[in-house]
Parts: C-alpha cells; structure tokens; sequence
C-alpha cells in the first residue's frame, strides 16, 4: 500500500539501475535488468550468501567497477568520473562491521562531515543531534576501540545519517550483533527511518528482519533478483519454489492434477489427494506450498465438522522447539510441517511418534506453476 | 687482575671512561661537532626516506598491477641490504667519472645522506606496506562511501596505521644512525666536515684513543636510546587501551 502510494506520488523514481552486470573471472555476479527505487522507500535485498546481494549493493552505489549497465540518480545517468563523485557523495553505506576510525566517537561521527570541508561549528550540532537519536551521547569522547559491538555499529550508522544521504545503504548491519543489540538497534532504526523517511537499501539473510523493516522484499538466486515485492506479496505468493522456501515456507510438495472441479483442483501427491484452489491443466505438475502456520493438528477421533477441505492422519516425527512455539514435522504420506504454540503442545499431549490428524484449508496452499522450457 | 696485562687492561677501560665523562659534560667542541652532523645526517636521510618510502608503500598497497608480486618482494629484499654495497654503488656513481660525478658531491655529508637514504628508504617502504595491507579491504570502501576522495582515502588510511609507521620511523631512523660501513665509504670521516659518531669511533679505536672513542660510543648508545624512548611514547600512547 505505501509503496504503491508512492510510485503514484513520485514521477521519477530517485535510484534506476538498468541492466546492471558484474562479471568475476567468469562467473555473473549479478545480473540485474531494472530495478526502480522509489523516494522514500525502504527496499530489502534477500536471498542466501552468494545471492549478490553485497555486489549489487557496491555496484548501486558506484563502489565496485567495473560494471555493465546503467545508474540513474533522480532521473540524471551517472557515468563520468565526476558525477559519479557527485553522487557517491549523496549516499552513505554502513557494513556488517563498522570500520571505525582510531579516533574518538564524536570524530567518527564527525568525518563525513570533515571529509566535505563543513565548518567545526556546524559540524558540532550535526553530531550531538546523530549521537542523541542512537542512543550514544554518552559516549561521545570515548575511543571508538573500546566500543561493543552494539554499540559501534549504532555509531557507524549515527556516522552514515550524519551526512544526511539520499540514499543509506545497508549491508547486512545487525548480522554480527548479539540478539539484544539486534533488537535493540532495528527498533531505533526503525523509528529513526520512519522519521527521517530515508531511502533506504539492506541487504539481510534474515527474513525476518527484512518483513519487519522493508516497504518492499527483492529475493535474490545466483545474482538475479527473482521476486520483488511487498512483503506480503512475496511471503504468501512466492514465484517459485526457491523463494517459497527462502521465505520460510516450509512445505514444498510436487504433486500431479489429477481432477477439476470448478475453481479448484486435485492434485495427486504419494497417494494422497490434496485440494487446492487455482487453475491448473489436467495432469500438470504443480508445487504446493503450504506455510506451517496454515497447517492444523488434532486428536482423533474427533467428531466436529471442519471447513478445511485437506485433512489427512499424520505422524508426528519430530518436534523441534523454536522458543516461542514448536515446529511439528509429520509424515502424512507426504512429509508437512507445522506450527504449533506451547500451550496447544501440552493440551494436545503432542510428542513424537504420537497418530494425529493434519488438516488445512485449500485457500491456503499457494500454488506454483512449473513454467514450461 | 693479578698480572701485569690485566691491570692495564682495565687501566685503559676506567682510563677512558673517565675521560669520556669529562669530554662530555664539558661538551668537547669536537664532540659535539660530531654528534650535531651525525643527528643532520641521519635525520635529513629518514626524512627523504620517509617521504619516498611512505609514499611509494602505500601506492603499492593499494594498487593492483601485473608484476605487483615481484615489486613486493624487491621491496622486501631492499629492507636486507647490506650496507657496504650501498656505499659501493652510490661510491661508484659519485666518483669522478661516474654517471653523477659531475655534482661533485663524494666525500661530503650530502652523500652520506643520499648512501643513509637508499639504506633506510626501502626498510621505511617494506614497513608502510605491510601496515597498509593489513588494514581490512572493506576498510577502503567505507571511507570511499562517507563521500572521500580517493586522496582523502590514502590520507585516512595512512592515520588509521600511524602505529605501524611510527615503528618504520624508528627502523629507519636507527638503522641509520648507527650505519658506519657506506658512511666511511662515501663520507671520508673528513675532520670537522664529514666525520660522524660512527665513522669518527672506527677512527679513534683504531688509533687507540679509547676515551674518545667510548665518549662517542656512549653518546650513540644515548641517542639511540632517547630518540627510540620518545617515538615508542608516541606509539605506546596511541595505542588501544
């Protein structure tokens, strides 16, 4: 929703990038035929290592050359040395580390600003404002070297806003903190982005992190971006079965169309036959992809009439702890994963090797159609 | 020491250490001559090296070029040169008829910085590139993305190893001050013009004049020392508590 408002509200997207490739001895690094930005959007990059996330990020921002393709920076094409200067001047990147100087916190937070020549005056209120929104006032004399780690990152980032970008470039910056920094951090970074309304690009291998912060998802495989979206959209109706288990759809089955009926349609998996909605040809291979959270368990016998189409008779073969609910893994035929609270495990007496019945509504698979080569 | 060569022996020692005393508190003209041209020389020579080894070492760090592998281990190998070479060569191109005889300069103090300078040059160039090369790669690309200039960035990440440098500083310096084979050669240890702590301590050992030659001994000893005392401050100082 708030992107689409956007696209409608801006006429030019503040960051293009056309046809965008990187090569490395041989091997496509990234392989990008457009990608549009909008002002003011928070767009997450995801995928596995290696996805290119990091390369696409360098090449967005004019760090890695050579590249093939085309940057334009509100609407103007950046290509000669100088403006690409210009516009790697508007932009500031964070990493995984911080890189900090040897230096006090107050002059990290000071050297972008230094590194443009601004007076010492202004230079003075631009950083106490930066250290007060993260948190870090406190520290503003002490030397970088003797940060944590939650805390030099909150000045890597306090030194990245300090330069007011246009666009703020994230590199997977909470992946080496500890949990309560972690939590900690996203949340003021949250509030700061949403305050600031800075563009922003991360890249993160954690889905989690990126649903909570991003306007948009872009799921990136072998350096092309698969699926871009908003969240919900690439969450719930993956285009494939790679993103479907990138986004933590835990089943995945392949099964074959063996009827029709109206809006929808049996597919035959192991001997089971499940029912989906979507259109589908007879005798078509698709891919099923049922979240754990869709998926229901209860006791048999049990007499009350449901309106989940699917119910099978499952096994419980192995039950995984995930703090704050379990994850049930079954064998109905098919193997099926669910998502289960700790209360329902005890009131279920759920344990491994335990006949229950797994049920789920037809509504909620989300059907992937195999494209044909 | 109960014979005749023993008493004597340390005859000589107490002899000279007491005479040495007495040149330096009453700050022997002569000595002092010495010691003043000695630190001219050897400081001009680490400031000419500092500049060309600083520089080159780091441009070599940074840049990426066919061939790279074998300029870093030149320069490695340049860190081990002896001495005497150096004087020979740099005697061979100041001699009269060599390729820079015609500046004249052999046997003068402006050769011995040039023989000091090659000598400390490559010591001060292999220590750069070893400090810049251990600094993160990612390290470049922050610095770069604060908006810096590729100038800004080489100024910065010389900062970021200024511990490292200091310590080049110091292997320059002392490898210098305390050089006596290329300085003799190029030098002539001329009375009064070209003649340092080190040349001058050959000179006077050899002719016997051990409360000299301790003198000047001892104030080397002092140099070296207070000189390294006040750069390891520095560096202690700067270093992550």
């Amino acid at each position: 929703m708030r992107y689409a408002k956007m696209v409608m509200s801006e006429s030019i997207p503040i960051l293009e990038a056309k046809n965008l490739k990187v090569n490395r001895g041989g091997a496509i690094l990234i392989n990008v035929p457009s990608l549009l930005i909008q002002k003011g959007e928070i767009l997450s990059l995801i995928g596995p290592n290696g996805a290119g996330k990091t390369t696409l990020l360098q090449s967005l921002s004019h760090l890695l050359k050579p590249f093939e393709g085309e940057i334009f920076f509100k609407g103007e094409r950046v290509n000669s040395n100088h403006s690409a200067f210009e516009y790697r001047r508007k932009l500031a990147m964070v990493f995984q580390e911080p890189f900090l100087f040897d230096t006090t916190v107050f002059e990290n937070v000071a050297s972008g600003l230094k590194i443009r020549g601004i007076r010492r005056h202004s230079i003075q209120k631009i950083v106490a404002e930066q250290l007060g929104r993260f948190g870090i006032s406190h520290l503003s004399n002490r030397s970088a070297k003797t940060l944590s780690g939650g805390e030099a990152q909150r000045t890597s980032l306090a030194r990245a806003f300090a330069i007011g970008p246009d666009v703020l470039l994230l590199d997977e910056p909470f992946a080496n903190l500890d949990p309560p920094s972690r939590e900690s951090l996203i949340e003021d970074l949250e509030r700061i982005l949403k305050k600031t309304q800075t563009t922003t690009i991360f890249a993160t291998h954690d889905r989690l992190e990126a649903l909570r912060l991003s306007d948009r998802m872009a799921v990136m495989n072998q350096g092309k971006i698969v699926q871009i979206g908003s969240p919900e959209e690439v969450m719930n109706h993956p285009v494939n079965e790679f993103v479907a288990s990138f986004v933590g759809v835990e089943t995945i089955l392949p099964g074959k169309v063996i009827r029709k009926n109206g809006g929808t349609f049996v597919a035959s998996i192991s001997d089971q036959e499940i029912e989906a909605v979507g259109d589908a040809r007879l005798g078509e291979t698709v891919i099923l992809c049922i979240r754990p959270e869709h998926v229901t368990l209860s006791i048999p016998p049990s007499k009350e009439k449901t309106s989940a189409r699917n119910v099978f008779p499952a096994k419980i073969e192995k039950i995984i702890s995930l703090g704050l609910y379990q994850k049930v893994q079954l064998d109905c035929g098919f193997p099926i994963v669910a998502y289960v609270t700790n209360h329902s495990l005890e009131e279920l007496s759920l344990k491994e090797g335990k006949e229950v019945k797994a049920s789920f509504k037809a509504t909620a698979i989300h059907v992937v159609r195999r494209k044909e080569k | 020491m109960s014979n005749i060569f023993g008493v004597k022996k340390m005859d000589l020692i107490l002899e000279g250490i007491k005479k040495a005393f007495w040149l330096l508190i009453t700050f022997d003209p002569e000595v002092m001559k010495i010691t003043f041209l000695s630190l001219e020389v050897s400081g001009s020579a680490t400031l000419v090296s500092l500049m060309i080894g600083i520089s080159t070492g780091v441009v070599v760090a940074l840049s990426e070029f066919p061939g790279k592998r074998i300029a870093v281990s030149l320069i490695n190998t340049g860190m081990g040169l002896p001495p005497v070479v150096v004087g020979l060569f740099v005697t061979i191109f100041l001699w009269r008829n060599g390729p820079l005889g015609f500046l004249g300069v052999l046997y003068t103090p402006t050769a011995m910085i040039l023989a000091q300078a090659v000598i400390a040059t490559p010591i001060v160039m292999g220590i750069t590139l070893a400090a810049i090369q251990q600094l993160p790669k990612k390290l470049q690309l922050q610095i770069l993305s604060l908006g810096a200039t590729r100038l800004q960035m080489v100024w910065i990440l010389i900062k970021e190893a200024k511990l490292p440098l200091l310590a080049a500083v110091m292997a320059g310096f002392g490898g210098v001050i305390s050089e006596v084979g290329a300085s003799i050669m190029v030098g002539g240890n001329i009375k009064g013009y070209s003649r340092v702590l080190t040349t001058a301590t050959v000179m006077e050992t050899s002719r016997g004049n051990f409360d000299i030659a301790i003198a000047l001994g001892i104030i080397l000893l002092l140099l070296a020392y207070f000189i390294n005392l006040i750069l390891t401050q520095i560096q202690q100082r700067e270093r992550p508590r």
